[in-house]
Formats: C-alpha cells, sequence, structure tokens
C-alpha cells in the first residue's frame, strides 16, 4: 500500500532545458497556465469595471439626481455638476452587461479555466496549438480596450442595450451614439474572432491530446463541460460575428440590413442575436457546472453521483440551448404555434438542469462534508442556481413573459444565474485552483468571511427585484419618480443600492486575500484537497511542459472512498491499480 | 508490469484520440465554425429575400452571370492543383508539389483579379453596398467569400515559398492537407453562393 503514486507511470518526459526571456515567458508566452493567468487578471480587471459601473447605476436609482460622490471627475457630456445624464445612465446599462457577460464571466469561465485546467487535466504538456492560443489571448485584450476606450469617444459609450437591438442600434440618430456604437461592434467581433480561435484549440485538445487511459468516461466533469461549452462558442460566436458586421454596414457604408424604411428587417437582428445569445448563456454556466460537480466531490469525499447521467445532461441542455432562442422574443411579434414550440423546447432545458441539481444533493447526500471556502461557494452556487433556474422556468412560459417582459424581474433573474450561479462557482474554482496556480493557498477564514458577506448582501441586492419586476419596475429605467408605479417602489431601490455597495465592498476583502496570497499565503502542498485529476498529481504550480513523466489513466475521475483504498479516502486517476490495491481492478 | 496491462484500463485499450493528425483535427474544427458564419450569412440573405420578394432584381438584370461563370471555373481549377499539389507531395513529386502550389496561388489571385473587376464595373454603374437590400447582400456575401479567398491566397503564398524551399519534401504532406481542406470549404461555398446569388 503506497498514499501517492509509488513508482513512475508512463513514459518519461525528454526534458527541455532552455530559459526563456522574460516577455515569452510572462508576456507572449504559449504555455496554456501563462496564458490561463494572464486570462484571469484580464477578467479580473472587467470584472471590477462592470462592477464599478454598476454602482453608479444603483446611486442614481437610489438618489435620482442627486449629484454622485466624485460626480466632479465626469465630463459634461456624462454628468454636468455630478448627476448623471440619461445618456450616461444608458452607456453604463449597456456597458456593464457587455464587459460583465463578455470579458469578465465568459472569459473567467473559459478563457481562464479551459487554458489552465483541459491540458492538465487530461495529461497533455500542453494545447494543441499553444501559439494560436496566445493569438487568442492576444486578441482578448484589444478587444477589451476598445470597449473601454469607448466611454473617451464622442457621443460617449454604446447605448442600445447589451442586445443592441436594431433599428436604435443601426442608426446613430436614433441613439445619439456612433462611434461608441461602431467600437462596441469591432469589440465584440474580435472577442468573437479569440472565442473562435480558443475554442479550436479547446475541442482539438480534448479530441486529441488527451493521456493514454484517458478514456472519454474517465475525463473529470470540469473537462467535459468545458468541451461542450467550446462547441457551443464554436457554433454560435461565427453567427453573432456575421449579424454585428452586418450592423456596422448598416452604421457606415449605407446598407439597409436591419434598417426597416428600406426594406430590412429589424427581426433579423434579433434572430441573428439570440441565436447566439442563448447559447451563450450556456456557455455562461455549463462550465460553473462542471467546476461544481468536481468541488462537491472533492469536499464531500464521494464520486459524483450518476457521472455518466451528468454528462448526458451537459450535452442535453447544449443541444437544447440552440434550438430555445425565439423564448427571448415573445413580445416581438411571432406566430403563437412557433411561440408556443419555443416554450415546450425551453422548459425541456429544466429536465437535464434538475438532473443536474438532484445530482449535486446526491453527491453531498452522506457524504463526509468538508466546508472549506470552495465547498462552501460550490453549495452556494446550487442553491442559488436553483432560484434562478425556478424564475427561469417562470419566463419561458410565454403568457407569463409578456408581463415580466423588461421588467427587474428578467435584472434578478439574469443576476440569480450569472452572479449567484456563474460568478459563485467561479470564486469557488479561483479559491480551489488558486493553491495550483501560484503554489500558495488563500486564507481560509477570509475566504469564508468573503462567502457569507458575498451571499447574504448578493440576496438582499437581488431578491427584491423579482418583486419590483412584477410591480412593474422598467429594466433600463434611468428616473423611477417619473410614474406613480414605480416612485413607490423607491424604497427597495433604496434598499437594494445599500446592499449592491456591500456586496461591491466584499470584493475587497477578496482582492486582499487574492493578492496577499499571492505573496504572503501558505506554501500549498501539490494536493491540498486530496483531490484525484491528474493535475493534483504535479507540483504546484506545475513546471513548463507540466510532467515529468507523462501521467497514464488507470482510474475514473472522482474515486473518493473507494472501498478497496484503505489507508485514504481517494484514488488518484493516475495511481497504478497494483499498487493500490493487490486484486486489481 | 506486461501481466498488468488489461486490467489497467479496465480491458480496453488505451484512448489515443482519433487517428487523424492534430492539424487536420483543428482545421475540421475551425471550419464548423466557418461553416456556421456562412450559414448566418445565407440565412439572413434568405430572410431578406423572402421579405423583399416584389422588389428583388431578376437574375441577370444586374449582375454580369457569364463573367462571374468563368470565375467559377477558374475557382474550380484552383482546387484541382491543390489536390494534385497535396498528391505530389504525398508522393514525393519535389517539381510536381512547386509547380502545382504556385498554380493554386496564381489562380487564386486570378479569381480574386476578375472579382475586383466585376466590383468596379458595378460601382461604374452606381450599384453599391447602399443599394438597396439587393446591394446590401451581394457586397456582403461576396465580400467576406472574397475575403476568404485572400486569406487563402496569402497562405497559399507562403506554402509555395515554403515548397520551394523543400519544406513539403520527405512525405511532408500535412501542410498542404490541411490548406487544402480550407481552400476546398472556400471553393465549396462559392458554388453555392454563386447558384443561390446569381443563378436564382
Amino acid at each position: 500500500m503506497a498514499t501517492i503514486v509509488a513508482e513512475p507511470t508512463g513514459i518519461p518526459v525528454v526534458e527541455e532545458h532552455h530559459e526563456m526571456s522574460f516577455i515569452r515567458k510572462y508576456i507572449f508566452s504559449s504555455d496554456h497556465k501563462v496564458i490561463g493567468i494572464q486570462f484571469l487578471f484580464l477578467s479580473l480587471f472587467f470584472l471590477l469595471v462592470g462592477g464599478l459601473l454598476a454602482m453608479l447605476m444603483r446611486w442614481q436609482l437610489a438618489w435620482p439626481g442627486r449629484p454622485m460622490p466624485f460626480g466632479g471627475l465626469f465630463p459634461e457630456t456624462m454628468a454636468p455638476d455630478g448627476i448623471m445624464l440619461p445618456e450616461f445612465y444608458i452607456s453604463l446599462v449597456t456597458m456593464h452587461g457587455t464587459f460583465m457577460v463578455f470579458f469578465a464571466i465568459m472569459l473567467l469561465l473559459v478563457g481562464v479555466y479551459a487554458n489552465y485546467l483541459i491540458p492538465l487535466q487530461i495529461g497533455a504538456p500542453d494545447m494543441a496549438f499553444p501559439r494560436l492560443n496566445m493569438l487568442s489571448f492576444w486578441t482578448a485584450v484589444p478587444a477589451g480596450l476598445i470597449a473601454l476606450a469607448s466611454f473617451a469617444v464622442e457621443g460617449g459609450a454604446a447605448g442600445a442595450g447589451w442586445t443592441s437591438y436594431a433599428p436604435l442600434s443601426g442608426m446613430p440618430e436614433y441613439s445619439g451614439v456612433s462611434m461608441g456604437q461602431q467600437m462596441w461592434i469591432v469589440s465584440l467581433v474580435l472577442l468573437g474572432l479569440s472565442s473562435i480561435l480558443g475554442s479550436t484549440n479547446y475541442i482539438t485538445t480534448v479530441i486529441n491530446m488527451r493521456a493514454p487511459g484517458m478514456l472519454w468516461t474517465r475525463m473529470p466533469l470540469t473537462v467535459w463541460a468545458l468541451f461542450i461549452t467550446a462547441i457551443l462558442g464554436l457554433l454560435a460566436m461565427p453567427v453573432l460575428s456575421g449579424g454585428l458586421i452586418m450592423l456596422l454596414f448598416d452604421q457606415t457604408i449605407g446598407t439597409h440590413f436591419f434598417l426597416p424604411e428600406t426594406g430590412g428587417q429589424p427581426l433579423l437582428w434579433q434572430h441573428l442575436f439570440w441565436f447566439f445569445g442563448h447559447p451563450e448563456v450556456y456557455i455562461l454556466i455549463l462550465p460553473a457546472m462542471g467546476f461544481v460537480s468536481e468541488i462537491l466531490s472533492a469536499g464531500s469525499r464521494k464520486p459524483v453521483f450518476g457521472y455518466k447521467a451528468m454528462v448526458g445532461a451537459i450535452v442535453a441542455i447544449a443541444f437544447l440551448g440552440f434550438i430555445v432562442w425565439g423564448h427571448h422574443m415573445f413580445q416581438s411579434g411571432m406566430n403563437p404555434v412557433l411561440g408556443t414550440s419555443f416554450m415546450v423546447s425551453t422548459m425541456v432545458i429544466a429536465v437535464p438542469s434538475a438532473i443536474k441539481t438532484f445530482n449535486w444533493m446526491g453527491t453531498m447526500w452522506r457524504g463526509n462534508l468538508h466546508f472549506h471556502t470552495p465547498m462552501l461557494f460550490a453549495i452556494g452556487f446550487v442553491m442559488l442556481f436553483v432560484i434562478g433556474g425556478l424564475s427561469g422556468i417562470f419566463m419561458a412560459s410565454a403568457p407569463f413573459d409578456i408581463f415580466i417582459h423588461d421588467t427587474y424581474f428578467i435584472v434578478a433573474h439574469i443576476h440569480y444565474v450569472l452572479f449567484g450561479g456563474a460568478l459563485f462557482a467561479i470564486f469557488a474554482a479561483i479559491y480551489y485552483w488558486f493553491p495550483k496556480m501560484f503554489g500558495r493557498m488563500m486564507n481560509d477564514r477570509w475566504g469564508k468571511i468573503h462567502f457569507a458577506l458575498t451571499f447574504i448582501f448578493f440576496n438582499l441586492a437581488f431578491f427584491p427585484m423579482h418583486t419590483q419586476g412584477l410591480a412593474g419596475m422598467m429594466r433600463r429605467l434611468y428616473d423611477t419618480s417619473g410614474y406613480t408605479h414605480t416612485a413607490d417602489l423607491q424604497g427597495t431601490h433604496l434598499l437594494i443600492t445599500i446592499s449592491a455597495f456591500a456586496l461591491f465592498a466584499t470584493g475587497v476583502i477578496f482582492a486582499i486575500n487574492f493578492f496577499g496570497s499571492m505573496f504572503r499565503g501558505e506554501k500549498a502542498p501539490p494536493n491540498p484537497w486530496n483531490a484525484t485529476s491528474l493535475e493534483w498529481q504535479t507540483p504546484s504550480p506545475p513546471k513548463h511542459g507540466n510532467w515529468e513523466q507523462a501521467p497514464v489513466v488507470y482510474h475514473g475521475p472522482h474515486e473518493y472512498s473507494h472501498p478497496d483504498v484503505t489507508d485514504k479516502d481517494w484514488l488518484a486517476q493516475n495511481e497504478r491499480p497494483d499498487v493500490v490495491s493487490p486484486a486489481g481492478h | 508490469m506486461e501481466a498488468h496491462a488489461m486490467p489497467y484500463y479496465g480491458g480496453r485499450a488505451p484512448e489515443k484520440g482519433l487517428a487523424v493528425y492534430t492539424q487536420k483535427v483543428g482545421m475540421w474544427v475551425f471550419l464548423c465554425s466557418e461553416v456556421m458564419f456562412f450559414t448566418g450569412l445565407i440565412g439572413s440573405y434568405i430572410i431578406l429575400r423572402f421579405g423583399a420578394s416584389e422588389t428583388w432584381p431578376q437574375p441577370g438584370e444586374i449582375l454580369n452571370i457569364p463573367v462571374t461563370a468563368i470565375n467559377t471555373f477558374i475557382l474550380i481549377c484552383s482546387s484541382v492543383t491543390m489536390v494534385k499539389a497535396f498528391a505530389a507531395s504525398e508522393m514525393g513529386d519535389k517539381r510536381g508539389t512547386r509547380l502545382y502550389t504556385l498554380a493554386t496561388a496564381v489562380i487564386g489571385a486570378a479569381f480574386l483579379g476578375v472579382q475586383i473587376y466585376e466590383y468596379s464595373e458595378l460601382l461604374g454603374h452606381g450599384f453599391g453596398p447602399w443599394s438597396g437590400l439587393y446591394g446590401s447582400t451581394f457586397y456582403t456575401m461576396t465580400g467576406f467569400h472574397g475575403f476568404h479567398v485572400f486569406s487563402g491566397v496569402v497562405c497559399m503564398t507562403w506554402a509555395t515559398v515554403k515548397a520551394f524551399r523543400g519544406g513539403y519534401d520527405n512525405g511532408n504532406y500535412q501542410g498542404l492537407e490541411v490548406l487544402g481542406l480550407y481552400w476546398h470549404f472556400v471553393d465549396l461555398v462559392w458554388i453555392i453562393l454563386f447558384t443561390i446569388v446569381y443563378l436564382i
């Protein structure tokens, strides 16, 4: 009996000994681990920017017309005398959504973890195309900077919402924004290119670079989720790019795709956008589900309940995600028969989602639960995702959707699935894989405080939005005092704003913990969570090329508390059966 | 160690991915994305055209079909030389590899030349991207196809230089095969575009 891999398994790797310059190693690096960490810093930066924009919006909603603190820093075109203009408010709405969806959550889930984890978890030395990977990162950087710079141009940043519905977005005269809208388009086309290059790489890597013995049925659920997500990105992103380019041509060279007065069809934009947009929703949640499955399993010391059902559910959600886009357009005018089919197919997604939720509970059921910070965030994910998922079923129902369309009910739903869902899973993943990335542990006590405060203030900030939405609060309304029915909601807006400020402040705890641990944290052992997948069988952090001995895989991905293993409650994927169990399995 | 070979994998052979080299898998995956890009454009074209069927010009009313038919033939010829280049490289025919990669790049550039001529003629008659939905869709679809051909020509020029330096000798044919997949895809897209934009 051995506690760790006693004998080297697999084929020795020829070590390359050549020192690289600082620039090749950390800036224009083709090492998937460095690129993953680069994406981490980039996306956390945009998470901060998106959060700041939200704080400005919340100020206006709680105290309409009152000068903002530091409001004097804004130019006359945004906030004269520190009082926010409606045009600036709608730019904030638009860019908050754009940054959070495209540059924070999507890059955090896919850019960071697909890059960092896929090669490590499947036992590959790097991505299939390392230089393409580098190009993918260095396309995302200018994309983000262009979007950020659009605040500084004449007319301000894009102001047609993150969905940029035509014709509002198609004619500068309608929204008052011309350059900003075009920069928004260029930014997203670049990001789409980055995403397509990345997806090509992830898919190829998973198909062709798995270590010997890494069968499809032995891949960790994180890899499964990221693989399916990459397929979604690969097939959905180019459709958005096509639509964006048509929109750009409408604005710049006088084409007529989405402009009704010359025969163009504004509805076509909605179809193109949501054909991308709905798979995008699953791009933003499937990887989170993968992380949570893995962290719940490690934190419960039990194999994932229903591994194959989990994989099947991921595939089913991804497939259904491509045929339900019309449920965003019930209000746009649609044949009721078509509307009903979109409604039913949307509701069917509840089935694989429920399979996953029950399997997470089954994984934890009678497990030996370890409530460390990643585990707490993963449990928080399950709780909040259920709330967001249930309100999603409400919205899928066309008659109800017509009532709550474009209200704060939608805002509440999107934040329950994207913040309560995706971002909680991202925090879980950051705490969980931080030791592997930086070789040091994050502080667990401050992690738990971060979790508790985030959980409380998240719910205080977003739950009341459900009731506001039912009371008729409009989604992009600048000033609540304009209507009697919204003026009554001013008290809840105040509660939400104070909670949102507190929620933003919890980010400070996280930031201090994150950067403090990077330099001062306790040194991390190779496998701090006693986890089974391959990345934990390497040093923390892994070296360039990942493996000294190319791994050979003998076991499934989540073998905790295996009955034949008596001296420990986990079985690494690359442990030789004869070492662990004389009987052999 | 040998005795344990079977139990290690649960009685199954170790997984080695597809029996296809990685670059080729990558190109197929990338082409899936390209299919969706052109599907988006073609789908939009169909919807816009059905929405404005009364005002849509008849085939040949604006576009010069004979010139483009010849151009289509030119592009198909480049696919033939592409296959010949790959086959020559695979069989170790150094002279053929160089000749046919060069020919493919030149014929691809000729296609672009004819397309530029076509555009300048149409623009000279005042038919531009601003000329209604017909102009919008025509220039966007053929323009994006032309951009793909242009990218292909750039790559083929690079491949030609590499071929003349002996980069595809000694059975090192993978680069040409992968490039060929892209080239044939772009060719195939043109046949669809020629049919729906010019002929029907």
